[in-house]
């Protein structure tokens, strides 16, 4: 499955990237490079195989509903690039 | 005894305890020797003064005999993991401000065991790469190089080179695809990727949560099991940690061997393989039946699939882990025409090459109409390779193969960076153990003709690191490789 | 077939409608985090570092909102799947800090189910549903700050959400209504969410189509979001269908896409079409193994599970003779059942429920409170039906009395005691009255005995009202008959 340019624009946006219109022809064919690559795994038969989600065996446990968090507002606008009234700020959203 | 940055931990530690030596005064040597190795470029945060002061507090708790199992041990940390503010910046510019208000679980560990903390260490972007050279400030230069600067390997670079060049006891690293065991080749140096859910991943930047894990690189076997028995162990904050009780590693340094089953797996040793890297593979073998193992031939058919595989798995998570680098609530922002001009400023000026390549596989992968084909169907590939595993631990204890096909190479070198599946190509034989959530461990085996160093691995089985201690130790004996 | 049909001059048309809902689980803290739930904090108080998305950390899974999903899921007489798994839904926005959405995908906590609902016209139609997840909430953007900017709050963001999604079974805008109500009904009774609608804690998308009556075609839906309260869904749902109609007897097309429901104008309008919908990317959750419930639990779950409203409307219809209208309106909300119950414990229930439905519903309104605020109690409610029952006091006396205990609370006994209500059953007192009444109104006694009967009405009435009302009427009747 090759990958034209606008799979690669599509792609970029998605992932909240830009690539540069004299870059597009490169990262197009890189893309297709290593993805002919991975399509090795084409060859392997994997009926009736179940996908592999969790190496770890062990079920998911579960925590008590306790409060044990918050009141750190401090702390977790203390990286902040811009902040008002206790509010992180972006540019207007418009819906 | 030239320098007390020569001793191990061990060795350390009973010095300490004897009160031949203090913790300021070894703190104090291996300041000195990272203030001599700066053009290694291991460190790129300097907690030096932090250390002394800590040092200090530990000469107080020898004095009294209130020690704790790291008490005064100058540690170096990859900078992958989260230090309560002291800036973490998992060496990428999107994070290059970053001051965490927490701190990991596995440093909290260390530090709660007394150790110390010399600074931060360098490392491929968000742990991406085989070289150390995706860094965003720049690569590290492998101690072992001649004339021509090498690269320390990847992605825990600092690490490896910090402890060769002894500007730390020991490092903590990461594994997603052999970080911790590759560099700990190149380096000359013993490092141990643990059982997926031996340490816990709160707090250490991720990359690919099904892969990640955290563990030491040392100087020696020995080190690694008293580091690792201090980093490891349940943590409720992470769900993927594992309940199972960690056993005291360093019962199992020195241990026999006789009547160990180790697996040679032929998929492993393709025709092309490096002949002094093959070589050493049967020299290595040849040390552990001298000890009594017995050499089992097994097969691991999958092999030639993991990497494939990997690189569906890895870059598919990386792209949602690394969606929260948005320029919203930390890190970098570049201003833009809206928040979705401002999100795609930030994160093209913020990420380098080899992780947007990486977001992008993964973004692809994941996405409608592919998912299947690829990420799927990976997935379905990653069981049998796990499967391949269990086979081969039906009739062998532990699995040797070499960590890497290559030696350090170049910094710069133009095969590895023109394109980029020759660099993935490093990771043949270190992946299918993060695939199959497997312990393995690097260990230095001897020089090649250049003189650098070249690694071997053994892989155990889930939650069996006391096993590879056992082999490590008496392989170690065996090779007697001189450090640097 | 419903009723419901959109007539025009050229066709008769059928709606066909399915709904998602969001309801809020009500639990303390987050539902992979330890941050409080609680509303009305100051700005990111209710925030922990993992639902500010920070740089490693990792979710837990609340087991609160697991249990609340499965009552939930009980609730919906749907099928519990012991094997569940999460999923990350991948999308930027500026209040999903983690640039991803936890919830699940292909492998839901509760499968197929259903719920019956009462309709106008007395009959009840079963809407199945088509399963359940769980899932966090985002967090707050703020748009009317600032023209340039948005703020952000996290306070909301990680609060566990229960996703409920029918099959398309609406066939008129009164079955959504009862469907929500319903719903809304259910889980108040489970304590799972408090179904506030217009506080956001139940969020309903509503996805409308039409078709020409008698087809079974299968044509374009649309969806509208976040419409918030029950008059809204059906609203939305009429308009949208008389758009459809429109645009279809137009020979127009519909397209697929996410539209706003305007409920100032009646009106819908696109908000985003298909081509630029997102592309979610799901895939499991590597830092949460898939949850596995065990029998044991949900059968200790199912066994404390309390009376859901449509059994206790059957007890209530069976058992205390109740009319099925009262007893769905009594049991709709169940802090009125409870009240109920209560106030009918021993006593005929339909004159207590004639009495809840009546005055009491009536007070209740006029003084703007919930039954939980009600001045009168269930205790006294029961008293005073006591009262009229026992002939203590005619129905006339108790409205009185009835209005006195919304004022002060107090017992209708003491009332009925301190102020001398109690019905004269004396016969002497009685036999008084009627004589000074005959005395004192000769002409009519004269009509009445020369054949005019029906002024024995007028009689009964003058001596209830010379005796303040106390007067027995049946006993005034008997000896007015006598007397005269
Ligand atoms: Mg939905
Ligand atoms: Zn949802």
């Amino acid at each position: 499955m090759a990958v034209d340019n606008e799979t690669v624009r599509r792609i970029a946006f998605l992932a909240r990237l830009k690539v540069e219109p004299e870059k597009l022809e490169d990262t197009k064919s890189e893309f297709n490079k290593i993805l002919a690559w991975v399509e090795e795994l084409g060859e392997v038969n994997t009926d009736n195989v179940t996908p592999l989600v969790s190496v770890n065996d062990e079920a998911l446990s579960l925590r008590q509903d306790e409060i044990t968090a918050g009141h750190i507002s401090e702390k977790i606008l203390k990286n902040a690039p811009a902040q008002e009234f206790g509010y992180f700020v972006v540019p207007k959203v418009v819906e | 005894m030239n320098d007390l940055t020569d001793i191990t931990i061990a060795e350390s530690l009973s010095k300490l305890k004897a009160k031949e030596i203090s913790p300021v005064e070894l703190t104090q040597a291996y300041i000195k020797k990272l203030d001599e190795n700066h053009k290694y470029n291991a460190y790129i945060t300097l907690t030096a003064e932090k250390a002394l002061q800590d040092a200090h507090e530990a000469e107080k708790r020898y004095a009294n005999n209130t020690n704790r199992n790291l008490e005064g041990i100058p540690l170096g940390i990859k900078d992958l993991f989260c230090t309560k503010d002291i800036k973490t910046t998992a060496c990428s510019h999107i994070l290059d401000n970053f001051i965490p208000q927490y701190e990991s679980t596995v440093t909290q560990n260390l530090l709660d065991n007394g150790a110390l903390f010399l600074g931060k260490l360098n490392m491929d972007e968000f742990a991406m790469g085989g070289s150390n050279e995706t860094s965003y400030f720049g690569p590290v230069v492998n101690p072992w190089s001649k004339e021509t600067p090498l690269v320390a390997g990847g992605s825990s670079g600092g690490s490896a080179a910090a402890v060769a060049a002894k500007m730390c006891a020991a490092a903590t690293a990461t594994d997603t695809g052999g970080s911790i065991r590759e560099p700990s080749a190149f380096c000359g140096v013993t490092g141990i990727k643990p059982t997926y859910g031996r340490c816990s991943r709160y707090g250490i930047v991720a990359f690919a949560s099904s892969l990640d894990q955290a563990g030491p690189i040392c100087k020696d076997v020995t080190d690694c099991a008293l580091l690792l028995n201090c980093m490891a162990g349940y943590d409720a904050k992470d769900s993927t940690s594992s309940k199972r009780e960690v056993p005291d590693l360093s019962a199992f340094v020195g241990m026999d061997i006789k009547g160990l089953k180790i697996g040679i797996p032929a998929e492993y040793r393709p025709d092309g393989l490096n002949k002094e890297v093959a070589s050493y593979w049967d020299k290595a073998a040849k040390i552990l039946e001298d000890c009594g193992a017995e050499i089992i031939h097994i097969n691991l058919p999958h092999t030639k699939y993991a990497l494939p595989t990997y690189y569906v798995i890895a870059p598919a998570e990386a792209s949602s882990n690394l969606a929260r680098y948005d320029g919203v609530r930390y890190g970098l922002r570049v201003d833009g025409n809206g928040l979705d001009e401002q999100y795609i400023n930030t994160r093209t000026a913020g990420f380098g090459a080899e992780v947007k390549r990486r977001i992008l596989i993964g973004t692809y992968v994941l996405s409608a109409g592919y998912y299947d084909a690829y990420y799927l169907k990976a997935q379905k590939v990653r069981r049998l390779i796990k499967n391949d595993f269990d086979e081969a631990f039906k009739k062998c204890d532990l699995i040797l193969t070499p960590t890497s096909p290559v030696e350090p190479f170049a910094i710069g070198d133009t095969k590895m960076l023109e394109n980029p599946i020759n660099m993935y190509l490093n990771d043949v034989f270190t992946v299918s153990v993060n695939l199959a959530g497997l312990p393995a461990m690097s260990l230095p085996i001897g020089l090649s003709q250049h003189g650098l160093p070249l690694g071997m691995q053994l892989i155990g089985r889930a939650f069996d690191e006391g096993t590879i201690f056992k082999a490590a130790y008496q392989l170690e004996r065996g090779a007697n490789f001189v450090r640097m | 077939m419903s009723d419901y049909v959109i007539e025009t001059e050229k066709g008769k048309w059928e709606v066909i409608c399915g709904l998602e809902i969001h309801c809020q689980i009500i639990s303390k803290s987050k539902i992979f985090s330890g941050a409080s739930t609680e509303f009305g904090d100051d700005v990111n108080e209710n925030v922990s570092f993992v639902d500010a998305g920070m740089p490693g950390m990792l979710p837990t899974l609340n087991q609160e909102c697991v249990h609340q999903a499965i009552k939930t899921g009980l609730g919906l007489n749907a099928v519990i799947n012991k094997y569940s798994e999460f999923s990350r839904k991948n999308y930027f926005y500026a209040d999903l800090p983690q640039g991803y959405q936890i919830t699940q995908f292909q492998y839901p906590i509760v499968g197929e189910g259903f719920i019956d609902i009462d309709l106008s016209d007395g009959k009840t139609k079963r809407i199945r549903i088509e399963r359940m997840h769980i899932e966090q909430d985002a967090g707050k953007s703020i748009h009317d700050i600032d023209p340039h900017k948005s703020f952000i709050d996290l306070n909301r963001a990680g609060v566990g959400l229960m996703e409920i999604v029918t099959k398309p079974d609406f066939r008129s805008p009164e079955e959504a209504g009862a469907f929500l109500r319903k719903l809304r009904s259910i889980v108040r009774y489970l304590g799972t969410c408090d179904g506030n609608m217009d506080e956001g804690s139940m969020r309903c998308d509503v996805n409308v189509s039409v078709r020409p009556l008698g087809t079974n075609e299968c044509r374009t839906r649309c969806e509208m979001k976040n419409v918030n309260s029950v008059k809204f869904v059906m609203q939305a749902i009429e308009v949208e269908a008389k758009r459809h109609v429109d645009v279809y007897e137009n020979d127009g097309e519909i397209c697929q896409e996410t539209r706003q429901f305007d409920p100032v104008a009646l009106t819908t309008k696109v908000m985003r079409k298909k081509e630029f919908a997102h592309d979610y990317r799901y895939f499991p959750e590597p830092d949460l193994p898939p949850l596995i419930l065990s029998d044991d639990l949900i059968n200790q779950i199912k066994k404390e599970l309390v009376e859901l409203p449509d059994a206790k409307k059957a007890r209530f219809v069976h058992e205390l003779g109740l009319t099925p209208y009262d007893a769905m309106v009594i049991c709709e909300n169940k802090e009125v059942a409870d009240f109920f119950e209560k106030a009918a414990q021993g006593r005929d229930a339909k004159k207590v429920a004639n009495w809840l439905m009546g005055d009491f519903f009536a007070m209740l309104k006029k003084k703007n409170l919930d039954i939980a605020q009600s001045p009168v109690s269930a205790e006294n409610l029961g008293k005073l039906v006591d009262l009229i029952t026992h002939d203590v006091i005619s129905g006339k006396i108790a409205k009185d009395v009835f209005e006195i205990m919304a004022e002060t609370s107090e017992d209708p006994e003491k009332i009925v005691e301190e102020r001398g209500l109690k019905q004269v059953t004396d016969t002497s007192a009685i036999e008084a009255i009627i004589d000074a009444v005959i005395a004192s109104n000769p002409e009519n006694v004269a009509s009445y005995r020369a054949g005019k009967v029906n002024l024995l009405g007028w009689f009964v009435g003058q001596v209830i009202k010379q005796s303040q009302g106390k007067a027995n009427p049946a006993m005034v009747n008997k000896l007015l008959k006598e007397k005269l």
